[in-house]
């Protein structure tokens, strides 16, 4: 019981020590407290906002968004990113490429988004698959490129066929760069929602920003980066739990 | 004499390299018998495991051939056990996965029950049974060995391919690995190549030992080792061993300085 009490101690001390800075600072009187909002004040507005506003849908509407980008994103990524780190030729003439797109920002994109997708709900998703593709592929096509070959001659010798390797070496192999490329997606996506969500959209944590900054409202803002930050943080525990049981084989994982 | 089980005949095999073909084994020829146990030693970068993948089926000769029981090799296969030169137990499997892994496989698929048979008698074997259900991260290097070993005689191999298995371990490891693979010849006999840097090693285990040259490897000689098995430890004290050891041991240093003098000679001509 004492130990799991302080361990709750330890992981919330942090947390604590960051909303005290925010009352210091405000306390402080270095800032114009106009422009700080108290931490009581924004979590009395995110009641208000879950309670009046839909707040709980705009979280929704965002992590459906976020999930589907990622999901369509890695879903291509992976078979795109192991055919160019399988075949060592393919992965020379494609490393530039994926680094040129990947290096764009998805902000300065947004122009030619709308002039091809329109300003719904598909634009926004574009964004997000672009740039969790990008991120996932590299991720894919180094971990595979890395995969020892030694391994798939073992499998030979022991009888394996072109098709068992496949299943039995060559996809355990891979599950560990899939599950990196997903967090690295996910990580990447959160940061550019607030851009995709500037395509005119109505709902959504990024909208809900735009919105409240074009009305100055400080405290909505506070609440809607939170929120993000919030779902970011427990879709990657998530994961990682479940890289934790998948990956328990792995050195660096579990005892 | 019966028909060799093994037969490396005139094989040769060139790498392209972008200074031309660079020649790594040059025509070769030896047989092994059934139930031979051939050690392969030579210098470091010689082409002993050019040689082996050819048997194993990874690598063909430029020219010549290599026949399994009068057969040429087609690719790799699960009547040839390989253990390699790195560890290749599988990471991702616990220990009794990996000694399974090779029977669950269509070439040697076995009913469940007989699995199970067959992997905890192996891991009784190799002293694996306390880790049965642990990864191999938690393995030392010698009991990564025996797992390698377990894995591949479970799928039953007529031929053991043994890349210097065991030269990565520490002395005392490496001799209990010896007796082991002694232990385990004697109850199941295969027919065994080993390559190995190891003088006493190859004249410990082997009933034959092939001494091949600097590279392009050549046989240089081949001599046979005349101790019966089984055999146990106090043969390293015999007078014999010592001699055959002394004569082995100068033909490889010998190989070896010419290994270097080429080693220098690339170095120069850069
Ligand atoms: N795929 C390849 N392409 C070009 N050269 C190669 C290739 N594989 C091996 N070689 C060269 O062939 C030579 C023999 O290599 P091999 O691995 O057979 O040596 P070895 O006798 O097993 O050495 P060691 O005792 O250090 O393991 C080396 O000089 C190596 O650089
Ligand atoms: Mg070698």
């Amino acid at each position: 019981m004492g130990d799991r009490l302080k361990r709750i101690g330890l992981v919330a001390a942090p947390w604590l020590a960051i909303v005290a800075a925010w009352y210091g600072v405000r306390e402080s009187g270095l800032v114009n407290s106009a422009l700080v909002p108290a931490p009581h004040a924004v979590l009395a507005k995110s009641v208000d906002l879950f309670a009046r506003q839909g707040l709980a849908w705009d979280i929704f509407v965002s992590t459906r968004r976020v999930f589907i980008g990622v999901a369509v994103g890695i879903a291509l990524a992976v078979p795109v990113g192991f055919l160019i780190g399988w075949f060592r030729s393919a992965k020379a003439f494609a490393d530039p490429l994926v680094n040129f797109f990947r290096a764009l920002p998805p902000i300065a994109l947004i122009p030619l988004v709308i002039v091809y997708f329109g300003v719904d709900e598909p634009a926004k998703l574009v964004i997000l698959i672009y740039a969790s593709f990008f991120a996932g592929v590299i991720v894919m096509y180094e971990g595979v490129s890395q995969i020892n070959p030694l391994f798939i001659r073992v499998a030979r010798t022991l009888g394996a066929s072109q098709s068992e390797v496949f299943r039995k070496v060559i996809i355990p192999l891979t599950v560990p760069h899939i599950l990196t490329a997903l967090r690295v997606a996910l990580g990447v996506a959160w940061a550019t929602l607030v851009a995709s969500e500037l395509v005119a959209a109505q709902r959504g944590l990024g909208s809900m920003i735009q919105n409240a900054s074009t009305y100055f409202l400080l405290d909505v803002i506070y609440v809607g980066i939170i929120c993000i930050g919030l779902v970011a943080l427990l879709m990657d525990l998530a994961l990682r739990r479940l890289s934790t049981r998948f990956l328990a084989w792995q050195d660096r994982v579990g005892a | 004499m019966s028909e060799p089980r093994i037969r490396f005949e005139r094989v040769s095999l060139e790498f392209p390299t972008a200074a031309g073909p660079l020649r790594v084994v040059d025509d070769v020829s030896y047989d092994i018998h059934e139930g031979e146990f051939v050690a392969v030693i030579g210098p470091s970068g010689c082409g002993k495991t050019t040689m082996m993948n050819m048997l194993a089926g990874f690598q063909r000769p430029t020219s010549g051939r290599v026949l399994l029981d009068g057969r040429e090799v087609a690719g790799p296969g699960s009547d040839r056990g390989v253990m390699f030169q790195e560890y290749g137990v599988f990471p991702w499997l616990t220990v009794r996965e990996n000694i399974a892994f090779g029977l669950t496989l269509k070439a040697n698929r076995v009913p469940a029950g007989e699995r199970e048979a067959i992997v905890e008698r192996y891991l009784g074997l190799m002293g694996l049974a306390g880790f049965a259900d642990a990864y191999p991260k938690h393995l030392s290097g010698g009991m990564r060995q025996r797992l390698a070993l377990a894995r591949a005689y479970a799928v039953k191999p007529q031929f053991l391919l043994m890349d210097e298995p065991f030269g990565a371990l520490d002395a005392q490891t490496r001799s209990n690995m010896q007796n082991l693979l002694l232990e385990i010849l004697a109850a199941e006999r295969k027919t065994v190549m080993l390559i190995t840097h190891s003088v006493e090693e190859a004249i410990y285990l082997a009933s034959r030992i092939v001494i091949v040259t600097a590279r392009p490897a050549r046989v240089r000689e081949i001599v046979a080792v005349p101790f019966a098995y089984p055999r146990d430890e106090a043969i390293h004290e015999a007078r014999e061993f010592g001699e055959l050891r002394s004569h082995i041991r100068d033909l490889v240093m010998d190989e070896y300085r010419a290994q270097q003098g080429q080693a220098r000679a690339v170095a120069f001509s850069e």
